[in-house]
């Protein structure tokens, strides 16, 4: 492979894994704050287990996101220099704001959320959690408004700077609010509340079928449930908004995403299929005619740009755009539909008792975790093969001082040590889980032989 | 000197990295000392006398990056890019140090404990080598091309000079680390901390003085602004002053004004680099027109006021946060029930 490939494999695998841990911090701290503001109104001891026993889970995934995200804040510089140069002086603000806004008030709550509870009153403890929880959403703003920004450039000029040309900014509210922030953001952050909640009602529906901590496990099934049905419907109308603009914005990336080459009207959506990419067409699909053109334009006559209004250097790879946008559109109906039957049980009173249901909700937790990392795929893959959409070629963003081999030897390096953090991750949460959030149940300080 | 954007700028990512160095040296430090702690209850003393305030320590080193990507892009590409291979170990580093904190005490097995403990330490020990070979580099100067980019090879990182100062830098977040200790801690552990201290203090003085004369010596560049402007020495003089008064504090048992003057050498230390660079940011050693300077390394002048109000709005809070955090967990170190 070219140093190139292995530049964007290393980019792909960094940020993939980093992906995992940030949208739980965020769906999980809005568990948080519930749980936490139950406990200050009734100041029941079992919401205080229960708002302790979250705090210790996410303590655990938020070091995780830390531990891989500080790789994400240096990769561009490392990897991708020549795109550095072209982008910092937008997409350097955005990076720095996420900095000074969100990291300083994350970490800063989360110091009094995990090890404050007999340092300060329940109230200040309350707002830390509060506080928390915001500093993940700010983070998610600034990091999704920069990357936006990649996507749909805004509020910019480019200029020749020292021999090159680069983007320079000429209004920071259009950078901020460029064509695809808004729609991306709300999309991240309600798939980052699917996966709290979907994370919440499987530790939940876990003890309810063991048997053990039962009553916060009810409650916490409730609000899992809650959010996850609120969210799941959200990301109906999210997913649609951003479908539009995608269109709109980027139409090579959403006839990526339909497998759609001839500018056909009305345009097909197909429900499932295989893009042969030389033959032009979607193999073994069911498609449902003009559906495309009225999800996208709100008239089913109306044509949809295809593939072929570009030249063929300007188009994404097909089919693994399609596959994976297709996936994560699945994804979210299977979500709509397993928490709306919980909400019916929960409404018949039978919800506790529906094992089979129950044992779903358990490994459902990895769904929502696909559905956003699929959605990740087909927008960073849909945007190719520009990495500035429209202003810079992805294979001309790379580091031309990064050899091959160096790039090679640190993939290797991201390889086995993700491997190893991830192996250790689940081992570790399996192990919270199992310990559950009874406080008695909490392991004691170790006295070891002298060292 | 005009206070222009680009010196504002240059002043307050001077500011973020002293912030970072007197903030996260002292745990760096403290992860260095960590494997000669004997039991297992002095090391998660250790581990808990930074636990609540070691991750938004390392806030400044990520908000510094991102500060440096968007005054100074040039900067950031070319020496992340340059530096490749020691920007992927002191990545590799920095996960460790974070999982390893996060992990140990959360399983009591002895080996467990053990492969953390090494990993922790080992971890800080080389990001603060990491950091100050880089630093090092800076000042000493790399090969650089007309188009900016780095133009040496990984092994020209690995000079001398480079790695005096490494090891300096070491040296020095070791005893700002044993200082702090001393003041988190009591009993047994604090004895432990004074000594490894006052140990500490000799190392980091006789470091000083020689990665003094060899810049002296050999980096003539370095101290051309403080011969032109012999106001300047006056803080050669204040960094100094701070770094002798440290072994008096700490004599008198007062840990308080001894890391208080640990802090303020670590100022006047990278104030004096910043003094020393100023207007450059990386030397080129093959050609003084290929340096990159705060003029030529800069975004545009528009950016650079946005950030200024986003800088201005946001490190008030951010100070307030931090002197919040730590008044909270003013006090010495008690391992409880929420402890690591």
């Amino acid at each position: 492979m070219d140093a190139i490939t292995l530049a964007r494999v290393q980019f792909a695998l960094t940020v993939g894994f980093h992906y995992i841990f940030p949208p739980l911090s965020i769906g999980l701290g809005l568990i948080l704050v519930v749980t936490e503001a139950f406990y200050l109104k009734t100041g029941r001891p079992m919401y205080r287990d229960l708002t302790r026993f979250w705090a210790r889970i996410f303590g655990l995934i938020f070091a995780m996101g830390v531990a891989t995200g500080i790789v994400m804040e240096f990769q561009f510089g490392t990897n991708w220099a020549a795109y550095s140069r072209f982008v910092g002086d937008v997409f350097g603000s955005a990076l720095a704001a996420e900095g000074v806004f969100a990291f300083f008030l994350e970490s800063g709550f989360l110091a009094i959320m995990l090890f404050g509870w007999d340092r300060v009153s329940p109230k200040v403890h309350f707002l830390s959690t509060v506080m928390v929880f915001l500093g993940s959403v700010f983070s998610a703003v600034w990091i999704v408004v920069a990357n936006s920004w990649q996507q749909t450039p805004a509020g910019y000029r480019l200029v020749e700077s020292a021999g090159s040309l680069r983007a320079e900014i000429t209004s920071f509210w259009d950078v901020v609010f460029n064509p695809s922030s808004l729609d991306r953001l709300s999309h991240v952050l309600v798939g980052a509340f699917q996966a709290g909640a979907f994370l919440a009602m499987s530790v939940a529906a876990y003890y309810l079928l063991k048997k053990r901590h039962e009553e916060p496990a009810k409650f916490a099934l409730k609000v899992g449930l809650i959010v996850a049905a609120a969210a799941s419907l959200l990301q109906l109308v999210s997913g649609h908004a951003s479908a539009v603009g995608v269109a709109r914005n980027q139409p090579a990336k959403l006839a990526a995403f339909e497998g759609h080459f001839e500018a056909s009207a009305p345009a097909p959506q197909y429900l499932f299929g295989w893009v042969d990419e030389r033959e032009q067409r979607v193999r073994a699909s069911i498609a449902i005619p003009g559906l495309l053109s009225l999800l996208v334009t709100g008239d089913s006559r109306k044509p949809v740009t295809g593939l072929n209004a570009f030249a063929p250097e300007d188009r994404p790879p097909v089919n693994p755009v399609f596959q994976s946008y297709h996936l994560m559109v699945g994804i979210g109906f299977a979500l709509i539909a397993l928490s709306l039957v919980g909400l019916l049980l929960w409404a018949r009173g039978t919800l506790f008792e529906s094992r089979r249901l129950l044992w779903l909700y358990v490994f459902a937790v990895a769904l929502p975790q696909a559905a956003n990392q699929l959605g990740w795929f087909s927008a960073e893959v849909g945007r190719q093969p520009w990495i500035v959409y429209g202003l810079l070629r992805t294979k001309d963003g790379v580091s031309r001082v990064v050899s091959a081999g160096q790039a090679l030897s640190s993939l290797i390096l991201f390889v086995l040590v993700y491997a190893l953090l991830f192996a250790l991750f689940i081992y570790l949460l399996d192990r919270k889980i199992r310990q559950g959030p009874a406080e008695e149940g909490m392991e004691l300080s170790f006295k070891g032989p002298r060292a | 000197m005009i206070a222009d954007l680009n010196v504002v700028w240059f002043v307050l990512i001077g500011v973020l990295f002293i912030g970072y160095a007197v903030l996260d040296g002292f745990d760096l430090g403290v992860g260095a000392l960590h494997l000669l702690a004997r039991t297992d209850e002095q090391r998660r003393l250790m581990l808990n006398s930074i636990g609540p305030v070691w991750d938004g320590n390392e806030v400044w080193l990520v908000t510094g990056g991102g500060a440096l990507f968007a005054a100074f892009p040039h900067v950031y590409a070319t020496v992340f890019s340059g530096f490749y291979t020691a920007f992927m170990l002191l990545l590799l580093m920095l996960i460790f140090r974070a999982v390893a904190i996060e992990f140990r005490s959360r399983q009591p097995m002895l080996w467990w404990r053990r492969t953390w403990d090494v990993s922790f330490s080992m971890a800080s020990i080389g990001s603060s080598l990491l950091l100050g070979v880089a630093l090092g580099n800076i000042a000493w100067g790399v090969p650089l091309g007309p188009d900016h980019e780095f133009a040496g090879r990984f092994m020209d990182l690995l000079n001398p000079y480079a790695l005096l100062v490494g090891i300096t830098t070491l040296a020095l977040f070791t005893m700002h680390g044993a200082i702090y200790l001393a003041l988190k801690t009591e009993g047994e552990m604090h004895e432990r901390a004074h000594a490894w201290a006052r140990n500490a203090i000799i190392g980091f003085t006789m470091l000083y003085v020689t990665t003094t004369m060899a810049t002296l010596l050999y980096v003539p560049h370095m101290t051309d602004t403080v011969r032109e402007h012999p106001l300047l020495f006056g803080l050669a003089l204040l960094n100094m002053l701070a770094i002798a008064n440290i072994p008096r504090e700490i004599h008198h048992g007062r840990d308080w004004r001894a890391f208080l003057s640990s802090a303020a050498a670590i100022a006047a230390l990278i104030t004096l680099f910043g003094v020393g660079m100023f207007p450059e940011l990386v030397s080129a050693s093959n050609d003084p027109a290929n340096s990159l300077t705060i003029y030529n390394a800069a975004s545009s002048p528009k950016t650079l006021g946005i950030m200024l109000i986003i800088a201005l709005i946001g490190m008030p809070l951010v100070l307030a946060y931090t002197a919040g955090i730590h008044w909270v967990f003013r006090g010495k170190v008690r391992l409880d029930r929420f402890s690591y």
